[in-house]
């Protein structure tokens, strides 16, 4: 007994982590199961299993046609987003320069504005000026709102860099454009595809702004919106599943092939 | 990199050169960020004082602003509301992730880059898949309930959906990996070493932690807290699926003004007056804590 309750105090915080962990998978793991329900017209009950909803994951109307959008519209935004935020936190992370602490906040904004008023904002521009919200407005509001979290996290990286790395460098003959491309880029490219993840996880995931400036088109967490009213496909929860699994590979992979970068 | 800032003032053509390259880095997203941030705010700002015009969806620029009062008025309950419930979710994300991060950042060996991957994971099953699934585990029939129901805690034919409960439960799960991944970044720069000396110098694990590791991941606590704090504050997703009419938030009223009844003045100047209230916020709250740099 006496061991139990030590074993147990020693390992409260991973106890508590574990909890924690189960919080954040419950959902998952819910849609995950309902993706192999024999539903009829909406997806609440449970009525037995099946497999139909993967062997057709594009039966239900427009639903492919979503998760493509999403899918271009995430690739566009968080190849700008990236290079453009990282263009910042270079600038930011690696030189002196006047209108520092302007730069700083016109970063710090969007982050610190609801979504909603990004969106309604955006719109109520594009609307000004005549424009039609469509795929090309989810583009440049999925950038915009995306900039600033890669920014924050290239940054962070640059700012864990050892200067002397590149000083030494430099001392080895090696002129500024040979340091940065051998030496500096290398270094932060974990942090660069850190920055892509996230920004594509927010594109990807995002409804609020894209719901104001998308217009007739459709976008996968869009389509889960709108068709939640009338009943939900459980082709929804076979996509969200399989876009969940496909994305922790895709991540898994990358650590073994990081990892084995640095043993050999 | 001061030297380059200073060099620059010699003038030598080389160096006149480099003090413009900083700006050409910043140029082009920053020009986005104007474009698409900055514009569209004041665009907002000048819709929110427009009066009604001769058609529908058309609206004149007579600088009414009492368009504010009469929108904050009417809308008073919902305001404070949202910042409620955002304020206890805040309170339960943090409460939830700070043991999530500590675990990740010191307990978790090899496996803390998985770990942190799956902290990140859940958004790529969609959020609003995800708060429709809460609505289904915390509705009658689905589990959570009907063990309560089982154990008698709650009586029968009672559900948590549909409540202020599952409103403040909803906005609290959705918003856990913006409070976690900042803590996680702020408690893994400390040196473990600095929290063995601690022990070594005969403070017990409470005063450890109260006077070295969570002044140390200060910065990650105010980060995480901003940015659970204001989606929470502006979301409308939650209260629309897990709430009931008597729990909408301010989101909910500025959504349907704008894309329901189509009043962009009265949606404008509830937006701007919201981002007005949360910037005071937040600049008061960095200011307490003490936080100089932004980002």
């Amino acid at each position: 007994m006496k061991q139990a309750t030590r074993w147990f105090s020693k390992n409260l915080i991973r106890i508590y982590a574990a909890l924690g962990f189960t919080y954040l998978f419950i959902p998952v793991l819910y849609t995950f199961a309902f993706s192999f329900n024999d539903y009829r017209k909406s997806n609440l009950a449970w009525r037995g299993f099946t497999l139909n909803n993967w062997k057709n994951p594009c039966g239900a109307p427009d639903i492919c046609n979503a998760l493509g959008n999403s899918l271009k519209i995430g690739v566009i935004a968080t190849t700008i987003a990236t290079i453009l935020g990282t263009l910042i936190a270079l600038a930011l992370g690696r030189y002196a320069f006047k209108g520092r602490s302007f730069v700083n906040l016109l970063i710090f904004l969007p982050m610190a504005t609801p979504e909603l008023v990004l969106g309604a904002s955006l719109l109520t521009m594009f609307l000004n000026f005549g424009f039609n919200p469509g795929f090309l407005t989810i583009v440049i509001a999925h950038v915009m709102f995306c900039i600033s979290f890669v920014v924050v996290t290239v940054k962070a990286r640059i700012a864990s860099l050892d200067p002397r790395l590149e000083q030494a460098a430099m001392d080895l003959y090696a002129d500024e454009r040979e340091t940065f491309r051998r030496v500096t880029l290398p270094l932060l490219a974990p942090g660069i595809a850190g920055a892509a993840l996230l920004a594509f996880s927010l594109s990807f995931d995002d409804f609020i702004i894209t719901n104001f400036n998308s217009g007739n088109v459709n976008t996968f967490p869009k389509f889960v919106y709108i068709s939640a009213e009338r009943g939900l496909p459980a082709q929804a929860n076979v996509i969200g599943s399989s876009m969940f699994f496909i994305a922790l590979v895709i991540v898994l992979l990358g650590q073994v092939v990081q990892r084995k970068r640095k043993v050999s | 990199m001061a030297f380059l800032h200073a060099a620059a003032k010699h003038g030598s053509s080389e160096t006149k050169k480099r003090s413009w390259l900083p700006y050409l880095l910043l140029l082009p997203g920053l020009v986005w960020l104007f474009f698409f941030f900055l514009l569209p705010i004041l665009t907002l700002v000048s819709t929110s004082t427009k009066t009604p015009g001769l058609g529908i969806g058309e609206f004149d620029q007579t600088y009414r602003f009492a368009n504010y009062w009469d929108a904050i008025v009417n809308s008073r309950a919902q305001f404070l509301r949202s910042f409620e419930y955002a304020g206890i979710a805040t309170v339960l994300a943090l409460a939830i992730a700070y043991p999530l991060a500590y675990a990740i950042a010191f307990k978790s060996g090899r496996w803390k880059n998985v770990l942190l991957v799956l902290v990140v994971a859940p958004f790529f099953t969609s959020f609003i898949l995800r708060t429709i699934a809460w609505k289904q585990i915390l509705g009658t029939s689905g589990f959570v309930n009907r063990a309560l129901i089982d154990l008698h805690i709650i009586g029968p034919q009672t559900h948590l959906t549909a409540s202020a409960f599952a409103v403040v439960m909803g906005l609290t799960y959705n918003f856990l990996p913006f409070m976690t991944l900042p803590l996680y970044s702020s408690l893994e720069r400390i040196d473990p070493r600095t929290i063995e000396a601690s022990g070594d110098l005969y403070a017990n694990a409470i005063t450890t932690f109260r006077k070295v590791t969570l002044p140390l991941s200060a910065p990650g606590v105010v980060a995480g807290t901003l940015l659970t704090f204001i989606p929470a504050a502006g979301d409308f997703v939650n209260a629309e699926i897990l709430g009931n009419p008597n729990t909408k938030m301010i989101g909910n009223v500025i959504n349907a003004r704008y894309l329901q009844i189509v009043d962009y003045p009265t949606a404008a100047a509830l937006s701007f007056t919201l981002m007005f209230v949360i910037l005071i916020m937040v600049t008061l709250y960095i200011r307490k804590a003490g936080t100089e740099e932004l980002v």
